[in-house]
């Protein structure tokens, strides 16, 4: 009697929380529907508040964005922005989680391109097309574009990135080099020689992966016309100039242009990190993205770190049939989810507005709104404006404009044959078979 | 099921108050107080066991269902579960090279575990439960690792394993700069390294948990041995040793599924390269299912995780634990 009593306790809770959760999946499925809903951008009149989360956890971000919410708010007074950092690392599982949920934040980072595609069909992310249209020209096409899936606009960007050498212009100098690198050979030949003054040639954060995909995403934007490039979203890479992205990676690791141990080395962890060597003088070069401006600026504490640094587009590779001023890079950005209101989008307005992005360009940042790339006081983030701005096209880097699956196989598959796995010939092959669904 | 009347006959001598303490449960009692008593021992029932039940149904039993459930669709992790494939996600995974050699790693990190880790944890045990100066500041230095955050650990070990950094230094200060190696860099000692951190993390816990189980040796035993003339080797071989049997048992039990699970170190120190050549299950779950939002290929790993636990835990429960927990858990299981 009292066993059966107790199983029929048991079940009845059982059955409880099968119906609790139950009734959390049949929410979502029903939240679901109205996924991709066109907002309109106007301001409500009853108080709003719109929850953000954004991966600006360290200065200058943080208080930047503060004073963005802020002062959107002195501004709009029925809105309210509640902002929650993140570490950028979270935002993989927490998104993730997020969109799965009736709750999703109302803002969050997005990095746009093939990442954003696989967000989208959570049916979360909220279709801006038609209320950014009257704005959105104001900014950089050639990097909001990565932020549109079939024709609609589900984020906008408020950055842009491009990737190139930092270099140390003292060390240049202690090995006798006079101007940057312009092509792979001049490069290698600035290599032998920082090597000759035993200086570590190149520094690289090869434990985190993506620092090497640079390498592969690179010698592949130098050998294929922009065509392929454009083309590359079949993921078929069929064009032989894939495989020789591939053989130029191999040549390029066999000069031996990596720091010691550089398989161990974290990117942007610390003073013994990829960024941290150049920003202590310890490597010549690395090869990254803009934001090492910002990132070297916390690992050392060399307050002369600007005036010693410089930056010089990746070099023109010989008989490469890529257009040597196509940039890789990409941006940062934000979408709002289907739970937030036509206020996220006169938000987002306001954060693609000249006087904010003013600001961005003011703290290093690049701006994507290009009324406001005057105002950047970086001489090397200038340039880095500049490159971009003269840029034909601007290859967003692999891994992301790749469905997210696949780009994360080609880092991966570049990681380890800098680890001294696989051929070139594996890398292309990562990417092939990963879109056919193989692990 | 006994195990649950027991626990009721338990309930029932606390509750009971007035009545002989002896008295099985609503069996002599008269028939009206036993009602009344027996729907009050429901009701306990109801409020002590509910709560714990439905966090445990509710954190433990679903998820597991739903990674089973998961583990059988090609699913990002966003929108529907769409594409059912069945057992595919397990088969890919025994297919994969990276996964097997994640097996093995672990199973590597059990066995250094075993043969190194217990020996020292018992010999630092038995000199830490010995009278000497200073023994509460020596068990304080050896614990203190163990109170440290993973994270935190691994950071740590991550900037002193870098080239030239505080191991490199210190192996040059003694004379031993040839023994330096790319700790981190090298597929062929990467995991050896981590072994090492997570033996300065854990061998803390190993030991307070043996020091505990030799406070529970009765000195008289010690004495008794000591007058029937065994020397001190003889004393710790034949008596100290085998009454530790079972906090060892159970130091082993934990090892073991500390080892099969380990993460946190290995992915903040290496994300499981390079290369692989640190890979545990655990990273490659996490590795495959948010990294590359292969969500239900990650729940078959999962999967394939907890079977491995759980086989072993009820198989060590079964076979090795079952003297020492007779009675608290062998009846129920076996």
């Amino acid at each position: 009697m009292r066993d059966t009593r107790s199983t029929r306790t048991f079940f009845v809770i059982a059955a409880t929380v099968a119906l609790a959760v139950a009734g959390c999946t049949s929410g979502n499925s029903g939240s679901s529907a109205s996924g991709g809903g066109n907002a309109n951008a106007t301001v409500p009149t009853t108080p709003v508040t719109l929850t953000w989360w954004h991966n600006g956890s360290a200065q200058p971000l943080l208080g930047l964005w503060q004073s963005v919410a802020d002062d959107y708010h002195k501004a709009h007074p029925n809105v309210t922005i509640k902002i929650d950092p993140l570490q950028n690392e979270q935002f993989l599982t927490k998104v993730t989680a997020a969109l799965q949920t009736n709750d999703p934040p109302s803002i969050y980072q997005q990095w746009g391109s093939g990442r954003m595609a696989t967000e989208v069909t959570s049916g979360k992310v909220m279709d801006i097309t038609q209320a950014a249209a009257p704005w959105i020209g104001e900014l950089n096409p050639k990097i909001t574009v990565g932020w549109q899936q079939n024709g609609k606009q589900y984020g906008v960007p408020y950055d842009q990135h491009a990737v190139g050498f930092w270099y140390r212009k003292d060390l240049f100098a202690q090995a006798g080099i006079t101007t940057p690198p312009t092509t792979l050979d001049e490069l290698n030949a600035d290599v032998v020689k920082l090597k000759a003054a035993n200086i570590p040639a190149i520094a690289i954060g090869s434990k985190d992966r993506w620092p090497d995909a640079f390498y592969w995403d690179y010698f592949a934007v130098r050998e294929c016309p922009t065509s392929v490039l454009k083309g590359s979203t079949d993921l078929k890479l069929n064009d032989p100039c894939w495989a020789r992205a591939g053989n130029d990676l191999q040549a390029f690791i066999a000069t031996n242009p990596f720091q010691n141990a550089f398989l161990g080395t974290p990117a942007q962890t610390g003073a013994g990190s990829s960024a941290g060597m150049l920003a202590n003088g310890k490597a010549a070069m690395e090869l990254q993205g803009d934001w090492e401006a910002v990132t070297m600026v916390s690992l050392t504490t060399d307050t002369n770190l600007t005036s010693k640094i410089g930056w010089f587009p990746f070099p023109a590779v010989p008989g490469g049939k890529g257009d040597p001023k196509v940039v890789l890079g990409g941006g940062d950005g934000f979408s709002c989810t289907t739970k937030a209101t036509g206020a996220c989008v006169d938000f987002l307005k306001y954060i693609s507005s000249t006087p904010v992005q003013e600001k961005l360009a003011a703290a290093a940042l690049v701006p994507v709104n290009e009324a406001a790339v005057g105002s950047i006081t970086d001489p090397n983030v200038k340039e880095n404006a500049q490159v971009l701005q003269n840029a034909p096209y601007v290859q967003i880097y692999f891994d992301t404009s790749f469905p997210f699956t696949v780009g994360q196989a080609l880092d991966d598959a570049v990681a380890n044959y800098f680890a001294g796995k696989g051929t070139p010939a594996t890398i292309v092959q990562s990417v092939t078979q990963s879109a056919s669904g193989g692990k | 099921m006994s195990e649950a009347g027991t626990v009721t006959d338990r309930l029932g001598v606390s509750a009971g108050g007035t009545t002989d303490s002896t008295d099985p449960v609503g069996r002599t009692a008269p028939r009206p107080a036993g009602h009344s008593r027996r729907r009050r021992q429901r009701l306990e029932l109801a409020v002590l066991l509910g709560p714990p039940l439905l966090l445990f149904v509710g954190f433990v039993l679903a998820p597991i269902a739903l990674a089973a459930y998961y583990s059988l669709y090609n699913w990002t992790g966003f929108g529907a579960l769409g594409n059912f494939i069945g057992i595919q996600n397990f088969h890919d995974a025994f297919a994969g090279s990276v996964f097997r050699g994640a097996i093995i790693h672990n199973l590597i990190i059990v066995g250094l575990s075993l043969v190194l880790q217990l020996p020292i944890s018992i010999a630092l045990a038995l000199l830490l439960n010995r009278r000497l100066r200073g023994r509460s500041f020596l068990r304080l230095v050896v614990f203190a690792p163990y109170v440290l955050s993973e994270a935190i650990t691994a950071v740590i070990w991550l900037l002193m394993l870098q080239p030239g950094g505080l191991v490199d230094v210190g192996f040059k200060a003694v004379g031993l700069g040839g023994f330096i190696h790319q700790w981190l860099a090298d597929t062929n000692i990467v995991l050896y390294t981590l072994f090492v951190v997570l033996t300065w993390k854990f061998i803390g816990f190993g030991i307070i948990l043996l020091l505990a189980g030799l406070q529970g040796i009765p000195t008289e035993l010690r004495e008794a041995a000591a007058l029937d003339g065994a020397g001190a080797w003889q004393t710790t071989r034949y008596v100290i040793i085998p009454l530790l049997g079972p906090t060892i048992r159970i130091w082993i039990f934990l090892s073991v599924i500390g080892s099969m699970q380990v993460f946190d170190t290995v992915w903040i120190m290496t994300l499981g390269g390079p290369a692989g050549a640190s890979t545990t299950i655990a990273t490659y779950m996490i590795d495959h299912g948010f990294r590359r939002l292969e969500q239900g290929y990650g729940s078959a790993v999962a999967v394939i995780l907890f079977a491995i636990c759980f086989v072993f835990a009820l198989a060590y429960q079964r076979f090795a634990l079952r003297r020492d927990t007779d009675g608290a858990l062998t009846r129920m299981v076996g």
